[in-house]
């Protein structure tokens, strides 16, 4: 598995950390209801698919990224910067049922 | 029919032509009292006690493949009982109790071998967390020895003794852990089950699950739609999507886990072995190959396989604790998709679903837990209520903040 980092250019996997799902960009507010704060520390969609999550580039740049990847092909379609992104769009396929 | 050793005998006298299918291959009727999607060791060892404890036996267990083909049948394959929270502790003792017995109860040589484990220990800290561990694993009831380096030397001469970056400081023995052959597992509870009357329905995938008034009133399959007042779902590294089906998010990200196994050889390692500083584990199947594995690939991931940076550190940590095995030739290896939870520990509950329960999260423990997961999780769905060793397995349990993270490692679901 290689990554483009958007500012080093492709490298290899050994060189990113992961850290976990692109929830983890939406942190509550501090009075956020407490189902806030758990969906936003353990729930997750867990999608078999297209999922967006967060990696960081530990031996690089040290930038953290935005990686948009297929869950069961292990292929990489996007990696975005997390500093300076505009307002996250949906994750695509976020969700098979209601 | 029921084996046995004079039958093997009279078997091989007349060619071998009696024996018949281990269980039926029944259509799925139109209605049951319950229903467990999922037929891998935990879905059929809740449908062989609900049958045998709880007197329920018609039920179905649907399998979108066919049993066995999931974790159950692509583990390392290690039964222990060396937990230390409350809460987990009395789950795994119990569930060690259950395999003692369980060839017995099942009719079915599952291979079990309690050839002792090892938890090898490289530092004053750890002998420390190891020593603690061992008093809980005692005061549970169950059984554990603290191994000076001589007496690790003494069961394991071949670990490299001499290294100087990991020395071996002692070890954890837990005699009564081991290991057992994890086909047989499936398939001795899958006869069980059927035996009492379950039917096993595989080729028969779950694509929806049907709720009326908060009730779950059944399931769509891709063998027409199945009615029934109890669904448990019980599907591993797939609980999410499952889940979804009945609008739940689940506090589970799935993670990919590599495993390894070598060409067979004469016995070399008679016990299961961990190493403390590599997350490197490894033992001896009974067909003489080496069976091992290491960390997970960290990332979320279902593709069954996993990538090679994980492959070369699992070598390298073999090759650091036990250099002979460096000439034997690795077979194959795989991935399994694991059901990460944030505190890694399981959950067996109720939904807020009524009538359906949900029995996941069982990170990469879930071989050694199949017994007692079996047991409680069809207590819960007979009863309503959970079984005492399992009661702190609730899906709630991160949003009240009683999370059982055995190692303290944090609330996030690739660090377990």
């Amino acid at each position: 598995m290689r990554i483009t980092c958007p500012l080093c250019g492709p490298r290899d996997r050994r060189e990113f950390t992961y850290y976990g799902a692109e929830d983890y960009l939406h942190r509550p507010a501090p009075d956020a209801a407490p189902e806030a704060w758990d969906a936003y520390l353990h729930l997750r969609d867990n999608p078999a698919g297209i999922t967006r999550d967060l990696w960081y580039h530990e031996t690089g740049c040290t930038a953290w990224l935005l990686v948009t990847r297929n869950t069961v092909t292990h292929e990489i379609l996007e990696v975005a910067l997390v500093a300076g992104r505009s307002a996250p769009k949906p994750a695509r396929g976020r969700r098979a049922a209601p | 029919m029921r084996y046995s050793g004079l039958k093997v005998i009279a078997e091989g006298l007349f060619g071998n032509t009696g024996w018949r299918p281990a269980w039926r291959d029944p259509a799925p009727k139109p209605e049951y009292d319950a229903i467990l999607i999922g037929g891998g060791g935990h879905g059929l060892a809740t449908a062989y006690y609900l049958a045998k404890n709880h007197g329920l036996t018609n039920i179905a267990v649907l399998e979108k493949g066919w049993i066995g083909s999931g974790n159950i049948g692509r583990n390392t394959t290690i039964v222990r009982a060396n937990y230390f929270l409350p809460g987990n502790s009395e789950f795994y003792s119990h569930s060690l109790k259950l395999w003692e017995g369980l060839e017995a109860d099942l009719n079915y040589n599952v291979m079990h071998s309690q050839r002792g484990l090892i938890n090898l220990f490289h530092s004053d800290g750890q002998r420390d967390a190891f020593a603690r561990r061992g008093n809980a694993m005692i005061n549970q009831g169950d059984d554990a020895i603290l191994l000076d380096r001589e007496g690790v030397r003494e069961h394991l001469p071949y670990l490299d003794f001499e290294q100087t970056r990991f020395p071996i400081y002692g070890g954890l023995l837990h005699p009564r852990g081991g290991s057992a052959r994890h086909d047989a597992v499936a398939w001795g509870y899958a006869r069980g089950a059927d035996r009492r009357g379950v039917d096993l329905i595989q080729n028969c995938e779950v694509t929806g699950i049907d709720i009326e008034d908060g009730a779950v009133r059944g399931v769509q399959t891709t063998r027409g739609a199945i009615r029934a007042r109890k669904v448990g779902i019980i599907v591993a590294g797939r609980s999410g999507q499952v889940a979804a089906m009945a609008g739940m998010r689940l506090p589970v990200e799935s993670h990919i886990l590599q495993a390894f196994v070598t060409e067979g050889l004469k016995p070399v390692i008679n016990h299961v072995v961990s190493f403390g500083m590599g997350h490197f584990y490894i033992s001896q199947s009974d067909k003489g190959g080496l069976v091992f594995g290491g960390d997970l690939d960290f990332y979320a991931s279902y593709a069954s396989r996993g990538n090679l940076p994980m492959v070369e550190h699992v070598m390298e940590a073999g090759m650091t604790l036990m250099p002979m095995i460096g000439r034997a030739k690795v077979l194959r290896s795989w991935g399994g998709i694991m059901d990460m939870t944030p505190d890694g520990s399981p959950i067996i509950d109720r939904t807020h679903i009524d009538g359906l329960f949900i029995d996941c999260g069982w990170n990469y423990g879930g071989f050694k837990a199949v017994p007692a997961s079996g047991w409680c999780m069809a207590h819960l769905m007979a009863t309503g209520q959970p079984h005492e060793v399992a009661r702190r397995f609730r899906l709630d349990r991160f949003a009240t903040g009683h999370l059982l993270d055995e190692e303290g490692t944090g609330s996030q679901h690739n660090l377990h």
